[in-house]
């Protein structure tokens, strides 16, 4: 930028505040959250201004005794962990092989009732979780699929195909048309030049979409809540915590549980931020 | 496949929009079916549902040929008064959160507009609180906010003053120099703003990127000042994402569930469409009096959504 565009020192000033204060609202509860979990929760009561504790004072063993099986004395996290890991793993999957294939008809192929089509996913995407949430209830408890990780699994699928075939159609679009034209002259079929073709190109962003599926698995919470509250065994990382809060579990606990619980969404997330936000934000570009 | 077999092929005998037809049909397929069995079948029977003398413990035994037709639920609601309380405050806390979001995400957008050293490292740390997951902010936000050893009450009460804590997330009304507000309510606000900024913030950051940078500098050279810069240059271009976002923000906290729950389970008059849904669902096991709340809540989306579809197409055309 040239130097005519220097902005005058005011307005640099206020452009350093305004960034500072929107990192220190941004950063500053979760970083109280995660110096509270390694306080001991007596600590925390007597003082709890004091956020620079010393690090004699430290003590990590909220974090295991939140993970650890009730059976040892602890919360159970890590059974909660593995359930939800399951499922996002399997929403991730089935959500991505469905998407790909609808994403790609959306991005390239001009076939009959292709508005209709387009026009239901997006609607199904505006749709409130909750007014579905009364009818899956019903349907799935009477096919006896509530109290089940597989009937969680499927709505988790639906609910995340809209997004997911939005996103995966952005990055297909981006693609030079020509490959595809090129492979399918050679005699591929649209099933392989897909998979052999488009896929690999697309592996980026593909993999961003799959990223964004699993963080929306990972975290839901009201649709675990209405089908897996009474089976504990089952529990999800957030149904667990958030059932945690209505027994009296100490504080301290409940943040290493939560610290726990954010930590790979974070590190996933800054893995492919670029890939994610371009993916998300493609479209409100004009 | 060589060129012989494809001649003979069905396949081959199909013009190239016959082919495409084809091809769109099946890889639209599962996507159909998926929504079709969790979407549009659960859909119809919120319609059911809302019409039906329906509770959670008739479930074995329900078909569709023994429900008892009633308007009762839809009359019910609407002549309740938690119906009508229950709509203001979603209402009050969709605007609300929708003008937050869009505000702060427009001045931290305009802010970190300008490269600086490390604005990459700032802007994925700003994304934090939207990739948290909403259980640990819920959390945390709780702890901060508790009256005994929550960190804005203990500073409070040392710092400012208060001569004693304050309940934040179950106070309905609070007086402050004799004007009663919302507190709760204006503490879930706070705390989706704060979750949802960074999507607006990101969305507004993607449009300013696009535009040239050449009109600008042609209009500072010509003397604009950046106040003029900012509302007749910038400004107009921004006018159709944050449109798009008032729409999908207020559309999606119209709908909010989580949030609210886990901060405070709908107490301290937070009691929105979506927490009401919920209770009358699990709490009074009445299913066909929540699948009313749900339609009517639906209902008020979808004219909402063709009021913007309207509005955007006039638009165009003017």
């Amino acid at each position: 930028m040239s130097k005519a565009m220097r902005a005058p020192l005011p307005e640099r000033t206020l452009r350093v505040v305004v960034i500072v204060v929107a990192l220190v609202l941004a950063l500053g509860p979760v970083l109280y959250g995660m110096v509270l979990a390694i306080r001991p929760f007596s600590a925390v009561l007597n003082a709890p201004l004091d956020l620079f504790p010393s690090p004699s004072e430290w003590d990590f063993s909220a974090f295991g005794t939140a993970i650890r099986d009730e059976a040892d004395g602890g919360f159970g996290l890590g059974r909660f962990i593995r359930n939800s890991l399951l499922l996002a793993l399997g929403t991730v999957v089935a959500s991505l092989a469905v998407s790909v294939l609808g994403a790609y008809a959306a991005a390239r192929l001009r076939y009959k009732g292709r508005g209709v089509v387009n026009g239901i996913i997006l609607s199904v995407y505006l749709l409130p979780g909750i007014v579905l949430a009364v009818p899956l209830f019903v349907m799935l408890s009477r096919v006896g699929l509530t109290g089940n990780l597989a009937g969680l699994l499927i709505v988790y699928v639906s609910t995340t195909v809209p997004v997911a075939i939005y996103m995966v159609r952005n990055y297909f679009i981006a693609l030079p048309e020509s490959v595809e034209e090129a492979a399918i002259i050679d005699g591929c079929s649209l099933p392989v030049m897909l998979w052999r073709v488009v896929l690999p190109i697309a592996a980026p962003g593909v993999a961003a979409t799959a990223i964004y599926v699993f963080m929306i698995a990972w975290n839901e919470y009201l649709f675990a809540l209405l089908f897996l509250v009474q089976k504990r065994e089952l529990w999800t990382a957030p149904l667990g915590l958030s059932q945690l809060t209505e027994i009296s579990v100490p504080v301290t606990v409940l943040l290493a549980g939560s610290i726990i619980v954010t930590v790979p969404v974070v590190v996933l997330f800054f893995i492919f931020q670029r890939f994610l936000v371009s993916g998300l934000t493609t479209g409100a570009e004009k | 496949m060589t060129s012989s077999t494809r001649r003979f092929s069905p396949w081959a005998r199909m013009t190239r929009a016959q082919r495409e037809n084809l091809n769109g049909h099946l890889l639209t397929a599962p996507t159909l079916l998926v929504i079709l069995a969790i979407v549009i079948v659960p859909f119809l029977a919120v319609i059911v549902f809302a019409f039906a003398d329906l509770r959670l413990v008739d479930i074995p035994y329900m078909n569709l040929g023994n429900i008892e037709w009633t308007l009762d639920n839809i009359i019910g609601a609407m002549e309740s008064k938690a119906f009508w309380g229950a709509l203001g405050t979603t209402i009050a806390y969709a605007t609300l959160t929708t003008l937050g979001a869009i505000v702060c995400g427009l001045v931290i957008a305009l802010a970190i507009r300008r490269p600086f050293r490390g604005r990459g490292v700032v802007r994925a740390l700003l994304l934090v609180p939207y990739v948290l997951p909403v259980i640990a902010a819920a959390t945390i936000w709780r702890t901060m906010l508790n009256p005994q050893y929550g960190l804005i009450n203990a500073f409070g009460l040392e710092f400012l003053g208060w001569d004693r804590p304050i309940g934040f997330l179950n106070t309905s009304t609070y007086e402050v120099f004799g004007v009663s507000i919302p507190l709760t309510l204006l503490t879930v606000v706070a705390f989706e703003v704060w979750k949802t900024t960074p999507l607006t913030f990101l969305f507004i950051t993607a449009r300013l990127q696009s535009i040239p940078g050449d009109i600008e500098e042609a209009a500072a050279l010509d003397g604009a000042s950046s106040r003029k810069i900012l509302t007749q240059i910038v400004g107009p271009q921004l006018r159709a994402v944050v449109l798009l976002l008032i729409l999908l923000r207020f559309i999606w906290s119209f709908q909010s569930f989580n949030d609210i729950y886990l901060l405070t389970g709908g107490a301290g008059g937070t009691q929105v469409m979506a927490v009401k849904v919920y209770t009358e669902l699990i709490t009074r096991a009445d299913i066909g009096s929540a699948a009313s709340y749900g339609l009517l809540m639906s209902v008020i989306l979808a004219v909402l959504l063709v009021f913007y579809v309207l509005l955007s197409r006039r638009k165009e055309t003017l």
